[in-house]
């Protein structure tokens, strides 16, 4: 309680503040237009008029929450300016690659800690792959998977895939050997093969690792998802939104876009954290 | 053709050998060859390969071309590091780590706003910020301010995040102790509480190094001036020319991974005393 209380606290300091800044960063274009016109304007013309510029330099709050409603609710989804719709072709690229880079993780996990050979060589690459800024390269891995004829959904997946894959590595290689010394003691003493004690003892015990490195997978896919969609002008998606919006000086379209793919990311990190919850809730663990 | 393949093949199973038999070994030095021979083998494997399937330049060039791409273009990657890291990144970075960590320690006294900040701080954390690229440059225009003002927005949450959860480590016992001492809020704060959380700290400028490259190099894609490694690898991209993009590709690894490892040898001489750094050294 006392917890919302301070966070819709905040909240509003931070929409109040917002519009202020709206105020005072589009004053200069009205004041400038007034000059232009030869007309004197005061604050009680400038604060109305800031708050519905057509190409402000910060929009006020409730334009964008305008722009989103418009074209979510009001436009049928299939239609291009439905933010809906570009917001699927980014969640899809962005549910596939998270698959593909959960697998690929956890498959790197479970052969690291089982093998010694793989731990001390893989491993070590595994977090300085990390180091390279990724995402900056993500075009070009367009454009490559597109000449050898893999195109859209795919290639961009591959990029989330590969962003996601790293937390889900670390958090499960941690979580596997989460078992301690006494607890593998007796799985021996119960003679339990090494199957048996991967399925009764480490994945069980890695699952609270593995929500943790889930959510910040689930969100570092929807940002590789999106910066797939700047460098090849595809047809689609928050990214692709986001850079026709900036060719144009169409503001409103960045801001909406921003905000869509913000919102979706809670969603996400929200939906996978109720999954945590009821899983490790089944299991006694949370 | 087939000798190409043979080779990758062959580097690739006798890397596979040699580290089998260096895995029963123990001590530093299997730590270190280990994962330079699984590079080398892979490094091995891709010449090979390109080679011997004679892969076409414009879907992947073989590493030696690429090499032979950094070596002859060196001016041009050195102005693009210059541009992008020196001026771009390092303010950036130094700008919204310290603010951070200055906004940590100003609410650190209101528990108030602690408990609104964290989960917005954590959740804003998970947000795709980097769509704020192309605001950003509208904002301030096409030179390395818009990208170290991005760069700055990045960084500033997962620092915050970090700094607020670092500064609650110090415990009560210890505070208690600070009081017995006299020492005030100053005090307490310089000698037990940042120093306690500078493992969290750390903990947030490591995962900020990454970001903050990112940062700068895709906001170069929404418009820059002529120089740039966002900029070299969009270019470069639309000349096929993918040995210099790759070669770029390189010099934004070494930058990162250079990065990187600056601040971890500045947490392991700061934070000397904690039990993840002590047996190590």
């Amino acid at each position: 309680m006392r917890i919302a209380l301070s966070i819709t606290a905040i909240c509003l300091a931070i929409l109040a503040a917002w519009y202020v800044g709206a105020v005072g960063l589009n004053a200069k274009w009205e004041r400038d237009q007034a000059a232009r016109a030869g007309v004197e304007i005061g604050w009680a013309d400038i604060i109305p008029a800031t708050m519905s510029q057509e190409r402000p330099v910060l929009p006020a709050p409730h334009q964008v929450a305008a722009e989103i409603w418009e074209t979510t609710a009001n436009k049928r989804i299939t239609s291009k300016r439905s933010l809906v719709y570009h917001g699927w072709i980014t969640l899809s690229a962005t549910f596939l690659g998270f698959a593909m880079g959960v697998g690929l993780g956890i498959l790197l996990a479970v052969g690291i800690v089982h093998n010694r050979a793989m731990d001390l060589s893989v491993m070590p690459w595994v977090i300085s792959s990390q180091t390279i800024p990724i995402l900056a390269i993500a075009p070009m891995i367009i454009v490559v998977l597109y000449n050898i004829g893999i195109s859209g959904l795919v290639a961009k997946a591959a990029i989330s895939a590969y962003l996601s894959f790293f937390p889900v590595v670390v958090g499960m290689v941690k979580g596997l050997r989460a078992p301690g010394g006494m607890q593998l003691d007796l799985m021996r003493t119960y003679n339990a093969s090494a199957w048996q004690v991967f399925w009764k003892l480490r994945w069980p015990s890695s699952l609270p690792y593995l929500f943790a490195s889930l959510k910040v997978a689930i969100a570092i896919a929807l940002v590789g998802a999106i910066i797939g969609e700047l460098p090849t002008g595809s047809q689609g998606g928050f990214g692709a939104r986001m850079l026709n919006g900036s060719y144009y000086g169409q503001v409103l379209i960045i801001w909406s876009a921003l905000f869509g793919a913000a919102i979706c990311a809670a969603l996400m990190v929200g939906a996978v954290g109720m999954v945590q919850r009821a899983v490790l809730g089944r299991m006694g663990q949370a | 053709m087939m000798s190409w393949v043979t080779v990758a093949t062959a580097a690739w199973l006798g890397g596979w050998a040699v580290n089998i038999l260096l895995a029963r070994q123990t001590g530093r030095l299997t730590r270190l060859l280990m994962p330079a021979i699984f590079g080398i083998s892979l490094v091995m494997i891709w010449e090979g390969l390109v080679r011997g399937l004679e892969v076409p330049a414009v879907i992947l060039p073989a590493p030696s071309a690429i090499s032979a791409a950094f070596a002859s273009n060196l001016p041009v990657l050195w102005a693009d590091f210059v541009q992008t890291v020196i001026r771009s990144v390092l303010p950036g970075y130094a700008m919204g780590c310290g603010l951070a960590l200055l906004t940590a320690i100003a609410i650190d006294r209101s528990p108030f706003l602690q408990r609104g900040l964290l989960p917005m701080g954590n959740l804003a954390a998970a947000l795709p910020i980097v769509g704020i690229a192309p605001i950003m440059v509208m904002w301030f225009g096409f030179d390395w301010h818009s990208k170290a003002a991005v760069v700055v927005v990045m960084c500033f949450f997962p620092m915050l995040v970090n700094a607020i959860e670092g500064l609650r480590m110090a415990e009560a016992i210890q505070r208690d102790l600070m009081r017995t001492y006299a020492a005030g809020y100053w005090q307490t704060l310089w000698k037990l509480r940042l120093p306690a959380a500078a493992p969290f700290i750390f903990n947030g400028l490591k995962i900020c190094t990454t970001l903050a490259l990112i940062g700068a190099i895709v906001a170069e894609f929404f418009g820059t001036p002529i120089v740039g490694m966002g900029f070299r690898i969009s270019t470069e991209i639309g000349r096929m020319a993918l040995d210099m993009v790759w070669a770029e590709i390189a010099v934004a690894a070494l930058a990162g991974s250079a990065f990187y490892g600056c601040v971890t040898l500045t947490e392991r001489t700061v934070t000397h005393w904690h039990p993840s750094i002590r047996g190590s050294l």
